[in-house]
């Protein structure tokens, strides 16, 4: 008998939309199809089920900065917003660099309510000088390096990076410059042209009186990253891009069949830097809020599927690294809990769009499409997601699981919700609240 | 309770025409009252204003110092030494601290801009910027505005013409705003390199060239130029920068006759000015600097005062 079924499901995935039930066995998809019965039942009627999101781009912060967010807070809040697997970003305290950091990762992430996936430095420290042990990371699992917080400033270093990665790929079980290798992404900002800016450069940022940065200290990165990727046939992922050029550009590249993919941020497509107006640290973020343009164009670049995914950069920050000056303030927002229902209301995308730039595309991307964003079908790992597209709620930042409560969208009225998240066939979310 | 007037002096984009004419009328007001043999009133007494200047600054703290003596306020001073403050101090928790001990306003100075604007929801205190980083420092404007119309009376249709590095100059953003609320025509004269990236919405002009901008100007208004500036490479020499952008002896001679010459201080004599300008009549930098008493005098009461009322045909009671 099953363990449990779902009824009358409006099934979304990656072949449609369908109505149905699905049965679960020992974590695992064991049927799906009509008047299906037996074990927990639970009636889905007017409710979304889905592949359970995946996030490309999470800070769980641990271990280093505990006060700010744990794996376990993390995961749960990543549960209640609908993901089933969190990429973690590296720049933990310790840098997340070696196979022994990974297996800590590891360790902490037993009490997880999602899959918890780290992600490795491109170089050692994040310092941008020497490369990271690549091939024991690969070896340890890791799929996606990153010095996510700041690019790998030196040319030549990062040449030698995409080099060295494509001679990874068997270790991975893919070959180079395939989906199921290894791939750099890059958090794209030229530090020299960048300077100490706080904001995106700009009106506003005249106006205020606070250092930009251009939109060019993106562009400048992307496009050497990318003529690198050229160069040298490795795989490259571009992290939250944020401005118009750096989407023509990686439309352009895919065209001319560069191996690259690329993921925006919520706030990227709905907040802009007028945001910053009232000089609320909630909204410094790197890179920074820009010009409703850039806005305008990251959503063209999602539609026409020039951007791959949707990634939370879910960075979790303490109060008081919030409660200083703009220019002291910790540079980040949370955003596991809100995406979805920010992408939902905000967004005239259709569902099956959600699913495949929240789930299919970040699984296939991190190399986790055997067991996450795969199709909803019999033998597939029941790693699900339940989402009512009508429901309306109030973002408010102290009553997220988060450890943390840095939103930029408190008060913002959103719709759509999460009512259950299923892990291995686990109800970690049921009814809207995680089970542990 | 009688009704407040504004709580809070953060910007001059605070300030319409007619709180800028307000402000400068009560200012009169007090600038008579500094002329007194014992030039102290009873307006602010019983009231305690705190000094939060996370940045040296000797001339504006002593200015609003002098102002609320003046007005019997009673002051204390919470010095943040810039060695103490640690990257990512939590401002709240000194805010909440000083406004635990019953204040009734705060002067604020921080190199970062946005800050007052900040403390003001940690306090119910009333919150007076004195200078946030790039951003603003409105009592430098009024204090300017009432000079220029001191001798200029009407500003409307004035030409001002600021001068120097506005890019990272919370005077020249004041200023821009608070001359052109006042009717002036404001032109900014800068390498590009020393002027912010973007001037959309800015009631102002832009001109590359001081000479031209100098042929027909009221005032003449030179912002101090950081000395470090150079090191970042904004301009090759402050020599150049002197020789293209400064006001030579050559310039003030053309100048007309009856434009003043202004700069907030401290004066980089040889760098925006040349020092033998600065002692010519027209440089009217003394008494912008007195008049700064004055205007923080009217600041403070307008934002403390418990009204009005004290004021009896624009003389101040004693």
């Amino acid at each position: 008998m099953s363990d449990v079924v779902l009824k009358n499901a409006t099934i979304v995935d990656g072949s449609g939309s369908r109505q149905g039930d699905v049965a679960i066995r020992d974590g695992v998809i064991h049927e799906v199809g009509e008047k299906l019965g037996g074990g927990d039942t639970v009636d889905l009627d007017g409710l979304v089920l889905m592949p359970g999101l995946v996030d490309l781009h999470t800070h769980l912060r641990e271990p280093g900065d505990e006060e700010a967010e744990t794996i376990e807070t993390g995961s749960r809040a990543a549960a209640l917003g609908g993901y089933t697997a969190v990429v973690a970003m590296p720049n933990t305290n310790p840098t997340i660099d070696s196979a022994a950091v990974v297996e800590q990762v590891r360790r902490c992430s037993s009490r997880a309510l999602c899959d918890v996936v780290p992600s490795a430095a491109i170089t050692v420290g994040r310092n941008g000088e020497l490369l990271a042990p690549m091939a024991e990371l690969v070896r340890a699992g890791v799929r996606i390096f990153t010095d996510d917080g700041r690019g790998v400033q030196d040319p030549r270093l990062m040449r030698t990076a995409f080099e060295y990665a494509a001679g990874l790929a068997h270790l991975a079980g893919g070959t180079a410059g395939s989906a199921s290798g290894v791939v750099l992404a890059q958090h794209c900002e030229v530090d020299e042209l960048a300077g100490h800016g706080v904001m995106h450069e700009g009106e506003w940022s005249s106006r205020l009186g606070l250092p930009g940065q251009p939109a060019e200290a993106e562009e400048l990165m992307i496009h050497r990253d990318l003529a690198l990727a050229g160069l040298t046939g490795g795989r490259l992922h571009i992290q939250h891009v944020s401005t118009a050029g750096g989407v023509e550009m990686i439309r352009t590249a895919k065209a001319a069949g560069i191996a690259v993919t690329a993921e925006v941020t919520p706030h990227h497509l709905v907040l802009d830097h007028s945001h910053c107006a009232g000089f609320d640290p909630v909204f410094k973020v790197h890179p920074p809020l820009r010009t409703a343009a850039d806005v305008a164009a990251l959503r063209a670049g999602l539609q026409d599927q020039t951007i791959d995914a949707i990634a939370t950069d879910h960075a979790p920050h303490t109060q008081q690294a919030k409660e200083c000056s703009f220019l002291d303030a910790a540079p980040g927002m949370l955003g596991l809990e809100t995406a979805l229902a920010v992408v939902l209301t905000e967004l005239d995308l259709d569902l099956s769009t959600v699913v495949r730039v929240m789930s299919i595309n970040p699984a296939r991307i991190a190399g986790l499409d055997h067991r996450h964003g795969g199709p909803i079908a019999a033998g597939r790992p029941a790693n699900l997601t339940v989402v009512d597209p009508n429901v309306s709620w109030t973002v408010q930042g102290s009553t997220l699981a988060s450890r943390s409560s840095n939103t930029a969208f408190e008060g913002r009225v959103l719709r759509g919700g999460v009512i259950h998240t299923l892990c291995d066939g686990e109800f970690v979310v049921r009814d809207g609240e995680a089970t542990r | 309770m009688r009704q407040r007037g504004p709580h809070h002096l953060l910007s001059m984009a605070d300030l319409d025409r007619d709180g800028i004419e307000q402000l400068l009328n009560l200012t009169e007001s007090f600038a008579e009252v500094g002329e007194r043999p014992i030039p102290k009133v009873p307006a602010l007494r019983g009231k305690t204003v705190a000094w939060l200047f996370y940045e040296d600054s000797t001339r504006t703290r002593l200015s609003f110092e002098t102002a609320a003596k003046r007005l019997s306020a009673d002051t204390m001073n919470f010095s943040v030494s810039s060695s103490s403050v640690n990257k990512g101090e939590s401002l709240r928790d000194t805010i909440e601290t000083i406004s635990a001990m019953g204040i009734d306003g705060i002067v604020v100075r921080h190199s970062a801009a946005g800050v007052p604007q900040q403390v003001t929801q940690w306090t119910e205190a009333s919150v007076i910027n004195a200078g946030d980083g790039w951003h603003q420092h409105p009592t430098q404007c009024l204090l300017d505005l009432f000079t220029a119309r001191t001798h200029f009376g009407d500003l409307e249709g004035r030409r001002i013409t600021i001068v120097g590095d506005i890019r990272h100059s919370r005077v020249a953003r004041s200023n821009a705003l608070g001359f052109a609320t006042m009717g002036a025509k404001v032109t900014l004269v800068a390498p590009p390199s020393l002027l912010p990236s973007s001037l959309e919405g800015w009631p102002v002009a832009v001109c590359h060239n001081l000479d031209e901008a100098l042929e027909d100007t009221d005032i003449c208004y030179l912002l101090r130029m950081q000395l470090e500036r150079q090191k970042q490479a904004v301009v090759p020499s402050l020599r150049e920068f002197h020789n293209e952008y400064g006001l030579t002896v050559a310039r003030a001679d053309r100048l007309r006759s009856d434009a003043l010459i202004m700069h907030p201080g401290p004066m980089n004599r040889g760098v925006e000015i040349a020092g033998e300008v600065a002692e010519r009549p027209q440089a009217v930098i003394g008494e912008q600097v007195a008049n700064g008493v004055s205007v923080r005098m009217a600041v403070l009461f307008l934002l403390l005062g418990s009204g009005l009322d004290v004021v009896d045909n624009n003389r101040i009671a004693a």
